[in-house]
């Protein structure tokens, strides 16, 4: 049984094509990764399947079960994250806080209500760990580096037990010793059986983690089989379109 | 060996010293310190109860108000029209008492004046999406004018059957400490906990770090934002009633230029205009460093002319200072 499958999306923004008839599946644990030169219409898929826009035509599933997101909340609730590029962290708060942000846990004293800031550390503690990354719940995440910080994102997205993390452009501008480290904890998360949908522009991270391998090019899927029967030159002659389909 | 757990498990700073020593806040409380020390030595008026008594006074207000800008700066924000929200309180709770009405029912409705001010700010800011900087230009201008039309610009030193009560809250002394100061004191206890320990304050550093963070995590930017500006507008009421009360008379130049020495205390304090940091313990330590400066001046025997300058120079090396540090790391 699929965890997510998506059956003939298109998506149209007036007369623009961005997305047309696009289906794919992805199983529990399955890394997918999704390629495509700009404006292939990577983000349009994934902003569709995060609940940030609605599909002119076709159909989402979640384990088999139909569904339709009309905001963000919706795809959460049915337990699909989105690690945005930027992160989306608050520098100046520490990691523990950030992963927490907008869920903080209370504790009561007497008429009061206040954060239970050693729980949060505890947790995050503890998820830290879960991803085996050096990150420390109580370090400001300004003094971090890319991987740790990749590292909040992600551990936030895990708190709430997702079934689907999708990840944009996690590699992007970080040191080879930082991408070695979050393809780690991509791995982390697949072998927790959360599908990963990562989209990277960076071929050697795809062939690295990725199960399956997907293409787009100018909103149609030219591309979708399995990683180890594919090749780098295969997939960039797609994504340029030098191969029609494979 | 090292273990992850060892890694994740160890804090930052090891000594209590260098966490203390890493804040803003821990220089300008020493500077403020020294200054006074020198004083001490220098003359024989500062350590004097009746000067001392008067500095803690004086400090007083613009600290209050100082505590609501750092909440507003903290947030990435800036809140121009507290000095005419000072006024605008002031005024309404004497038009109000002069009228025969209660201190109590007359503060609600100057605090009610003042909210309402932030709450304008809020809304334009938050939902209409306008910058901060010129709504509360705007509201500077309006809501000075209002106070204007309030008195038809007279001088008011009759406060109806609750006269003495205004004086004395306002003006009046317990234990020795003037009552302004204990006000102070509540609202730095209470906002520094309010600060670390709520939603509402972890919220709004967030807004201040990242705004768009922020709202993809689902807090509820617009509304917290409305209630920031409606608390900085909330500080300068309450400062509004008291200063009424000290003064015994409010004329409409009453809180002029006030949001600019608000705000120096704030940034001496250690709030960052970029948003994102701040502490309530910081912006009366501004607050008390400006006016200690300000009364030096006085007793050194120097012409008030050059306060300006003084102050002015400690703002630029404070930012500085802060600037060398977070650059040297």
């Amino acid at each position: 049984m699929p965890r997510l499958s998506i059956k003939g999306i298109s998506k149209n923004f007036g007369a623009i094509q961005a997305l047309s008839n696009v289906s794919l599946s992805i199983e529990p644990g399955e890394v997918l990764g999704l390629m495509g030169d700009n404006g292939a219409g990577k983000s349009t898929l994934v902003k569709i399947i995060a609940g940030n826009f609605q599909p002119s035509t076709g159909q989402l599933a979640v384990d088999d079960t139909k569904v339709v997101f009309h905001k963000p909340l919706d795809a959460q609730r049915e337990g699909i994250e989105m690690v945005y590029q930027d992160l989306a962290l608050s520098d100046n708060l520490s990691a523990a806080s950030n992963v927490f942000l907008g869920r903080e846990p209370l504790k009561r004293l007497g008429p009061f209500t206040y954060i239970d800031y050693s729980s949060m550390n505890r947790v995050s503690a503890e998820l830290f760990k879960q991803l085996k990354s050096e990150t420390r719940p109580r370090d400001k995440v300004r003094k971090m580096s890319g991987g740790q910080r990749q590292a909040v994102a992600i551990a936030r997205t895990l708190l709430s037990e997702p079934k689907i993390v999708m990840m944009d452009e996690p590699t992007a501008a970080i040191s080879v010793r930082q991408v070695a480290e979050v393809l780690d904890l991509i791995r982390r998360l697949s072998d927790r059986g959360i599908s990963v949908i990562l989209i990277s522009h960076r071929m050697p991270d795809i062939f690295s983690v990725a199960n399956t391998i997907a293409v787009l090019r100018r909103g149609q899927l030219v591309c979708s089989k399995r990683a180890d029967q594919s090749s780098p030159e295969e997939v960039t002659g797609l994504i340029t379109g030098a191969i029609e389909t494979a | 060996m090292t273990t992850l757990d060892d890694i994740i498990g160890r804090s930052q700073d090891n000594s209590l010293f260098a966490r203390i020593r890493s804040h803003q806040v821990f220089w300008v409380f020493t500077a403020a310190v020294l200054a006074c020390l020198a004083l001490t030595l220098l003359t024989d008026t500062f350590a004097t109860d009746r000067n001392l008594f008067n500095v803690a006074r004086n400090f007083a207000f613009v600290a209050i108000i100082a505590i609501g800008m750092t909440a507003v700066i903290a947030s990435g924000g800036i809140d121009l029209s507290v000095g005419s929200s000072v006024v605008l309180s002031a005024m309404v709770i004497s038009v109000a008492m002069s009228s025969g009405l209660p201190f109590w029912f007359s503060a609600i409705l100057a605090l009610g004046a003042a909210l309402s001010v932030g709450l304008v700010n809020g809304i334009l800011v938050a939902y209409a999406g306008m910058p901060a900087f010129v709504v509360t230009l705007g509201t500077l201008s309006a809501a000075r004018s209002l106070a204007m039309v309030l008195s038809d610009n007279k001088m008011i030193w009759e406060f109806g059957p609750d006269h003495d009560v205004l004086l004395w809250i306002g003006g009046g002394s317990t234990f020795g400490l003037p009552h302004p100061l204990f006000v102070v004191i509540a609202l730095t206890i209470v906002m520094s906990l309010v600060f670390k320990w709520t939603r509402w304050g972890q919220h709004l550093f967030a807004i201040g770090g990242n705004e768009n963070a922020a709202v993809l995590t689902g807090i509820p930017v617009k509304r917290l934002k409305v209630s920031i500006y409606m608390f900085s507008a909330f500080t300068a009421g309450l400062a509004g009633i008291l200063m009424a009360g000290w003064l015994g008379s409010v004329t409409t130049n009453l809180g002029q230029a006030m949001e600019l020495t608000v705000i120096a205390a704030a940034v001496i304090g250690g709030a960052n205009l970029a948003g994102g940091e701040g502490t309530a313990l910081g912006a009366i330590v501004g607050a008390l460093l400006i006016e200690v400066i300000r009364n030096s001046l006085i007793l050194l025997g120097i012409s008030t002319f050059w306060q300006g300058m003084f102050i002015g120079t400690f703002i630029i090396v404070a930012v500085a200072f802060d600037r060398f540090r977070n650059f040297r790391k």
